[in-house]
C-alpha cells in the first residue's frame, strides 16, 4: 500500500513557547486506520492541529510529507482541498449559515481546486441523500445553522456527515468519541467504519479505548510527552485500558 | 479591487466628468452649472433651470432661509472635517457628451467589480454611465415597464417630471413627512435638490414589479441632493429599490438626500436600499459624505412601512430611516446592515414613533466593523400617550473583525403609555479564529470563510431584500470586506 502520510522527527511549540511535540515519527498508508492514544496533555490535539494547519502552532523541526508533498508548506484551506479532513473535537458554531449551504460551498471549493465542475443544487441534493442513506442517519440537522444549538452527539454526527460528503483521503478525527453517550458513540463509530476505504487513511485521536471497541484500528500508538512511546496492533489498546497510561511515564 | 486602484479609478472618473463651471449664471440661464457657493440666487437658478412653478420656488426659498438659521448636528459619533458649504457646487446638469460611448471605454477595474458582484451584462453599461442611446437593452426594458405601470395608473418618474406633469400631487405631499426645516441636511436638500424619483400608486393597486432606479437611467447623476417621494393610496402596495451594488462614484463629496413615504389606510410600502458610494481610499481620503433623511408616515390605519438597507459605502454615513406610526394597527420595520471598513464611519439607525393604538415596530440592526471602521447604531423608540398596546422589538448586533475597529449601540427609549411594551436586545461578537479555521479546514479560502460568516450574521436582514438584490448584496458584503483578513 502506498504511503499517504509520513511524519519525521516533528517538533512543534505553542504561542507561549512551550514545546508540545518533541520528535514524532509516524507512517500512515492508504487504507489504514491508526489510533493515537495518550493522556491529557500528551500532545494529541497539537498533532491534529499541526497536521490540519490550525494557527497558533510553530513547527520547529522535522517534516510532514502527504502524498509526496510538503504538507506544512500548504495553507489550511489548501490542505483541506487536497483531501485532508479534520473532525473537530469541538465543532464550531456559525450562526445564520445553513448547514447545507455550508457543505455545498465547501464541496464546490474542493471541486474547483481539482478542476471539476461545481455541483448544482440538484446534484448536490442527490449526493446528500446517498450519504445519508449510507450512514443511516436522519436529515434533521441539514436545514439548521452550522452546529448552532446542536447537542454534543449531533455535532459529532455532523462532523462524520461532512467527512462522508467531502470524501477526504486523510481523515484525522480528534477525540470524536469524547462526550458521547453510548448510542451516539455507536452511530459515530458505524459512520467511521462505513467510510473506511482502500484509498483513504484515518487517524483516530482518542483518550479512551471505548471507541476502539467499535472501530478496529490497524495500528495503535501511545503518545506521551510529545513522543510516540509505543506502537502496536489493536491489542495495545486493551492493554492500555487495563494498566492505564502511568506505565509510560518513565519511558 | 485594491483601494489604490479604486482611488485611481475615482480620480479618472473625476477628470472625465470635469468640474464644469464656465459661465457666470446670474444672467445666463443657459449655463450648465452653477458656480460654487450657496445663496438665494443659487436656489432661484436651480428652480428656473427646472422650470418650476412659483410655489416650489417659494418652498425652496423657505427651506434655504431655515437652513441659514440652523447648525450642523453634532450629536452623531462621527469625526468629520469641517465642510465648506460655499465651496460646493449645487447644480450641474448631466453632461452626456463626456460619457463613455461603449463598455470598451469604461475603466476595466470598474467592470471587474461588476463581474464580482454578478451584475447582469445588460445592466453594466447603464451603471457605468454609458451614454443612454448606446444602451438599447435597458431603454427597451424601461419602456416596456413604463407601459405596464401606466395601464395600472401607477406613476413612476423623475421628480422633475412629476413637478411638471403631476404638480398637484407633489404639492399635496411634498414636505408633509420631512418638513423643510426638519434638520440641517433636510433643509439643505429642500433648498437645492436636483432631482430624484416620484411614485404614486392609486387606491387598491398592487404594483406588480419592484420599482428600481435602474429603469430611470435618464435620471443618472442626480445623486448629490436627491429627493424621493412615494405615495401609496388606500389599500395599495409597492416595493421600491434604491441604489445598486455597483460602486457609485461622484465628483461631489457632499450628499444630502431626502426620502418621504406616505402610506394611507391599509397601504404597504417596502423600501430597499443598497448603498455603495465611494468610501474613500485606505486612508479615508476622497470618500462621499452621505447625510440622509428618510422618513415614512403610516398615515392610515393598518398601513405598513418597511425599510431595508445595506450600507457598505461612503466615508461618512448619517442616516436614520424612520416610521411615524399614526394610524391604528400600523406597522413599521427597519432592517439594516451597515459595514465600515478601513476608515469609514457610520452612525445609522432608525426612529419608530408610535402614535396610534396597537402600533407595532421591529428593528433588526446588524453592524459590521473591520479595519479601523467605526459603526454606531443610534435608534429611538417613542411610545406616545395614545399608543395603547403598542409594541416594539429591537435587536442590535455588532460584529467586529480585527482589533482596531469600534462598534457602539445607542438606543433611546421613551415610553409615555403604560400599556406599551418595548424589548431591546443587543449583542457584540467577534469573528473568531476558530470560526475562520473551521471554514478553512473544510476547504474555503480565508476570504470566502469571512464572507460566509458575515452573510450568516446578516441573514435576518438579507432575507428581507427582494431575491435578486439579496444575491448581489451578499457578494457586495464580501467585496466590501476584501483585505480585512489573511
Amino acid at each position: 500500500m502506498s504511503v499517504m502520510l509520513e511524519i519525521r522527527n516533528l517538533h512543534a511549540r505553542i504561542a507561549d513557547g512551550r514545546e508540545i511535540l518533541r520528535g514524532i515519527d509516524l507512517t500512515v498508508r492508504a487504507g489504514e486506520v491508526h489510533a493515537i492514544m495518550g493522556p491529557n496533555g500528551s500532545g494529541k490535539s497539537t498533532l491534529a492541529g499541526v497536521l490540519s494547519g490550525r494557527p497558533g502552532y510553530e513547527v520547529t523541526d522535522g517534516s510532514v510529507s502527504y502524498l509526496g508533498r510538503d504538507l506544512l508548506a500548504l495553507e489550511a484551506d489548501e490542505r483541506a482541498r487536497e483531501g485532508v479532513f479534520l473532525a473537530f473535537q469541538y465543532p464550531v458554531e456559525i450562526p445564520g449559515v445553513n448547514n447545507m449551504y455550508f457543505l455545498r460551498a465547501a464541496l464546490n471549493a474542493g471541486r474547483r481546486a481539482r478542476g471539476e465542475s461545481e455541483l448544482d443544487a440538484g446534484q448536490f441534493l442527490k449526493t446528500v441523500r446517498a450519504k445519508l442513506k449510507l450512514l443511516e442517519i436522519d436529515d434533521d440537522l441539514l436545514q439548521r445553522a452550522v452546529n448552532v444549538g446542536f447537542s454534543g452527539g449531533e455535532k459529532k454526527r455532523n462532523e462524520i456527515f461532512q467527512m462522508a460528503m467531502l470524501e477526504p483521503k486523510l481523515a484525522i478525527l480528534d477525540e470524536t468519541d469524547s462526550g458521547l453517550d453510548i448510542d451516539a458513540l455507536k452511530i459515530v463509530a458505524s459512520g467511521i467504519n462505513k467510510l473506511r476505504a482502500p484509498d483513504r487513511a484515518m487517524v483516530l485521536i482518542t483518550h479512551y479505548q471505548r471507541l476502539l471497541d467499535y472501530v478496529e484500528p490497524d495500528h495503535v500508538h501511545v503518545l506521551n510527552d510529545g513522543r510516540i512511546v509505543k506502537s502496536g496492533d489493536k491489542t495495545l489498546a486493551a492493554e492500555l485500558e487495563k494498566h492505564g497510561y502511568a506505565v509510560f511515564d518513565a519511558a | 479591487m485594491s483601494s489604490s486602484v479604486r482611488a485611481q479609478t475615482y480620480e479618472n472618473l473625476r477628470s472625465v466628468t470635469g468640474e464644469g463651471y464656465k459661465y457666470g449664471f446670474f444672467t445666463d440661464i443657459e449655463s450648465e452649472s452653477a458656480p460654487p457657493g450657496l445663496n438665494e440666487e443659487t436656489v432661484r437658478f436651480i428652480s428656473a433651470k427646472k422650470h418650476e412653478p412659483e410655489w416650489l420656488l417659494e418652498w425652496r426659498l423657505k427651506a434655504y432661509r431655515d437652513w441659514l438659521k440652523m447648525e450642523e448636528p453634532q450629536w452623531a459619533k462621527l469625526r468629520i472635517a469641517p465642510i465648506d458649504y460655499q465651496a460646493a457646487t449645487y447644480y450641474s446638469a448631466p453632461k452626456l457628451q463626456n460619457k463613455p460611448k461603449s463598455l470598451d471605454e469604461v475603466d476595466p477595474e470598474l467592470l471587474k467589480t461588476y463581474e464580482k458582484l454578478g451584475i447582469p451584462l445588460h445592466e453594466r453599461a447603464a451603471l457605468a454611465g454609458v451614454a443612454v442611446d448606446a444602451v438599447f437593452d435597458s431603454v427597451s426594458v424601461a419602456t416596456t415597464f413604463k407601459k405596464q405601470l401606466g395601464a395600472l395608473g401607477i406613476i413612476f418618474c423623475s421628480f422633475g417630471e412629476a413637478v411638471q406633469e403631476h404638480g398637484e400631487l407633489v404639492r399635496k405631499y411634498l414636505g408633509t413627512v420631512v418638513p423643510q426645516g426638519d434638520n440641517f441636511f433636510a433643509a439643505l436638500n429642500s433648498a437645492v435638490f436636483s432631482d430624484g424619483s416620484f411614485v404614486y400608486v392609486p387606491p387598491g393597486v398592487r404594483c406588480p414589479m419592484e420599482l428600481s432606479t435602474y429603469f430611470r437611467i435618464n435620471a443618472a447623476k442626480t445623486g448629490q441632493f436627491e429627493r424621493t417621494l412615494i405615495v401609496a393610496e388606500k389599500g395599495s402596495y409597492v416595493s421600491y429599490l434604491e441604489g445598486c451594488t455597483a460602486p457609485q462614484r461622484d465628483e461631489n463629496q457632499l450628499h444630502a438626500a431626502v426620502v418621504e413615504l406616505v402610506a394611507l389606510e391599509g397601504a404597504q410600502i417596502k423600501y430597499s436600499t443598497v448603498q455603495n458610494w465611494y468610501p474613500g481610499d485606505a486612508e479615508g481620503k476622497g470618500g462621499i459624505y452621505n447625510f440622509v433623511t428618510k422618513r415614512g408616515a403610516c398615515r392610515g390605519d393598518n398601513s405598513k412601512i418597511s425599510w431595508t438597507q445595506v450600507e457598505t459605502g461612503s466615508a461618512i454615513t448619517w442616516k436614520y430611516p424612520s416610521c411615524i406610526l399614526e394610524g391604528d394597527n400600523s406597522v413599521g420595520e427597519f432592517y439594516s446592515v451597515a459595514i465600515t471598513n478601513n476608515l469609514q464611519q457610520a452612525d445609522t439607525g432608525t426612529k419608530m414613533i408610535h402614535l396610534g393604538r396597537n402600533t407595532r415596530s421591529t428593528i433588526i440592526s446588524k453592524g459590521i466593523s473591520a479595519g479601523r471602521g467605526q459603526n454606531t447604531y443610534r435608534g429611538l423608540v417613542r411610545m406616545q400617550p395614545k399608543a395603547q398596546n403598542a409594541r416594539n422589538y429591537t435587536q442590535c448586533d455588532s460584529l467586529l473583525i480585527g482589533h482596531k475597529c469600534g462598534a457602539h449601540t445607542v438606543p433611546y427609549i421613551e415610553v409615555r403609555n403604560p400599556t406599551a411594551r418595548v424589548e431591546h436586545e443587543a449583542t457584540t461578537s467577534k469573528v473568531s479564529d476558530d470560526q475562520l479555521f473551521y471554514c478553512q479546514q473544510r476547504g474555503l479560502s480565508a476570504e470566502d470563510a469571512l464572507s460566509l460568516i458575515v452573510n450568516g450574521f446578516c441573514k435576518q436582514v438579507l432575507k428581507e431584500l427582494p431575491m435578486e438584490f439579496a444575491v448581489e448584496a451578499q457578494k457586495l458584503l464580501a467585496v466590501s470586506l476584501e483585505g480585512s483578513v489573511g
